[in-house]
């Protein structure tokens, strides 16, 4: 098809034909296989590795040898991992509702036009941006039991001195947080994009017929944002479940391993211990996790746009 | 009009209150890099310190080799950006021509996949290869967050633009090479944009592949500034000044670009690692 004679002859039957069917078929093949071999080089050959490793007896300096499911049966009573499960989850939950209620609020209030909305919305932006590294740095000192800067605001309002990621009991919310400060950004710009698709005249005639705010938000933009929100919150939730830089920053799944989830236990395992074998079966089991949930997610959102479809 | 005017106060004062985490977070940031360490031990804390210590940030390049690691970052982050544009941009237009886009769900899978999954058997080619100590593995190991965001990013564009133009020139006798080099890629420039930024910044944020795979002289900079904070018992002030080196040319590039940014990160939705 790369010549350009059969090319014209092509067009020449088409003219004479008068059809639509006949059509010039350009080779786009040639434009996507350098991205396959790249991708399948680093995307698809870890994947496929990862599974081979996880099958066998390996820690880094030591001879390899097969061990079948030995690592997944291990992984099963382990307290550890099941620990770090649990501390992932919970993790993961307050890491989604949050900032799906707070980006859900600014998305609101950014949708609407007062003074100095651009710049806000700009400053507003910024945390998502910024190096995770960088800014657990800076929260790690903020929440310094002694001279750091959350703890004198506390005792303004009367509240007393917390240890906030120093104890076991507050290090899971404390990381919390931070992950909310950053990632409400995310949720706003989806959910603002959603709103702005929002068509203007089901509210004029909700005014008219006397709906007040709730309800209008209620019955006509919540319907009408659902699919978006869904979309928010299958990315936060897999982002939250993936999240490592601000955990391991600040506090390497400490302390002892009160906030050690998944993925930190993983990195100890695979990168401390050096015990592959285990860490690929535990980064298996984690990519199953990730993708079921994910699953149910979507399913979800397939019955959204769905009932959303009804409605209409 | 005045009760208009009362609900735009309003929503102004909402919003300053949504984004006042931010803005202090901020401010306390870099509050934090421009004191001596008495004022930053101070109790109550000090915002606006009498004296500014500018000479943390002459500390942070003077003994902690800062700038061979921003040099490292800049090698890292532009060379894994340019090949995914190199590699990615014309996937891109190829799978929204091909009407693939039922393979971008690969590009969703890697997304999901945790970085660390990577990492583990990138880890032992690159030692099998034997390069690791070079800036190479992490150049690659980079190419798993760009080129997913350049495919996804270009997808999406191409999907938008008119076909008419490809067509005539197709017709008249333009290769498919020279109608992309020609026709489609001119017209494409704003997504390519796009996909510049938001992989220089998901690379140059990336921090989980350069702590395995960074060895003292190949670190980039949020490895840098973990080290610091990590292995030398430092005071905040040089300590705040690294953060916020790191991060800046993000947040400029953010600032600059804001318009860009939000538009690809509404459609794709992607982020890296």
């Amino acid at each position: 098809m790369s010549a350009i004679a059969p090319e014209r002859t092509g067009v020449a039957t088409q003219a004479i034909e008068g059809s639509q069917t006949i059509r010039l078929a350009p080779n786009y093949w040639p434009f996507v296989v350098p991205a396959l071999v790249v991708v399948g080089a680093v995307i698809v050959f870890p994947w496929a590795f990862t599974l081979w490793m996880s099958v066998n007896r390996w820690t880094l300096g030591q001879s390899r040898s097969f061990a079948g499911m030995e690592n997944y049966l291990r992984l099963a009573s382990d307290p550890r991992f099941w620990e770090s499960l649990v501390h992932t989850l919970t993790y993961t939950s307050l890491s989604v509702a949050a900032p799906m209620f707070l980006g859900t609020v600014a998305a609101l209030i950014f949708d609407a036009r007062f003074p100095l909305r651009g710049l806000l919305r700009g400053v507003f932006v910024m945390p998502m941006m910024a190096t995770p590294v960088a800014v657990a740095l800076v929260w790690t000192m903020m929440f310094h039991p002694q001279l750091g800067v959350l703890n004198y605001l506390l005792s303004l309002v009367g509240i007393p001195a917390q240890e906030w990621i120093f104890n076991a009991k507050t290090v899971i919310p404390s990381l919390v947080a931070v992950e909310t400060w950053q990632w409400t950004p995310l949720v706003m710009l989806i959910v603002l994009g959603g709103l702005a698709s929002v068509p203007r005249e089901p509210f004029e005639s909700a005014e008219i017929d006397g709906a007040n705010a709730w309800q209008q938000f209620r019955y006509l933009t919540l319907p009408m944002i659902a699919p978006f929100l869904m979309i928010a919150l299958i990315i936060r939730t897999i982002d939250a479940l993936k999240s490592f830089d601000i955990i391991f920053a600040m506090t390497q799944g400490g302390p002892g391993t009160a906030s050690e989830t998944i993925n930190i236990y993983l990195y100890n395992t695979a990168f401390s211990y050096y015990d592959i074998g285990y860490g690929s079966a535990m980064a298996v089991v984690f990519f199953i996790v990730i993708v079921a949930l994910s699953f149910i997610l979507l399913m979800l959102r397939q019955r959204s746009q769905w009932i959303d479809a009804e409605g209409k | 009009m005045s009760s208009r005017l009362l609900n735009q106060i309003g929503l102004f004062f909402a919003a300053l209150v949504i984004v006042s985490p931010a803005i202090l977070f901020f401010l306390w940031m870099i509050s934090l890099s421009l004191k001596f360490e008495i004022d930053n031990g101070a109790y109550p804390p000090i915002l606006i310190p009498e004296r500014f210590a500018w000479s943390n940030y002459v500390k942070v390049f003077e003994e902690n080799n800062f700038l061979l690691y921003l040099w490292n970052s800049v090698l890292v982050t532009g060379t894994a950006t340019l090949l995914a544009l190199l590699i990615g941009v014309p996937a891109g237009y190829g799978i929204a021509r091909l009407k693939a886009e039922k393979s971008a769900v690969v590009i969703m899978i890697a997304r999901m996949t945790p970085g660390l999954s990577y990492l583990i058997p990138l880890f032992l080619l690159f030692q099998w290869i034997g390069i690791l100590g070079t800036l190479w593995p992490q150049i690659i190991i980079h190419l798993v967050v760009t080129v997913p965001i350049v495919v996804w990013v270009m997808i999406g564009y191409f999907e938008t633009t008119p076909m008419e133009l490809e067509e005539a020139a197709n017709i008249d006798g333009a290769s498919s090479w020279q109608v992309f080099r020609l026709v489609a890629l001119p017209i494409a420039k704003p997504g390519i944009v796009v996909a510049f930024i938001l992989s220089v910044i998901f690379s140059w944020n990336n921090f989980v592949f350069g702590v395995v795979l960074a060895s003292r002289e190949t670190r980039t900079l949020p490895v840098a500034v973990y080290n610091m904070l990590s292995y030398e018992q430092v005071s905040w002030g040089p300590l705040a000044a690294a953060a916020l080196v790191v991060t800046l040319p993000v947040l400029v590039l953010t600032m600059f670009a804001q318009k860009q940014i939000v538009a690809g990160l509404t459609a794709g939705a992607v982020k890296g690692g």
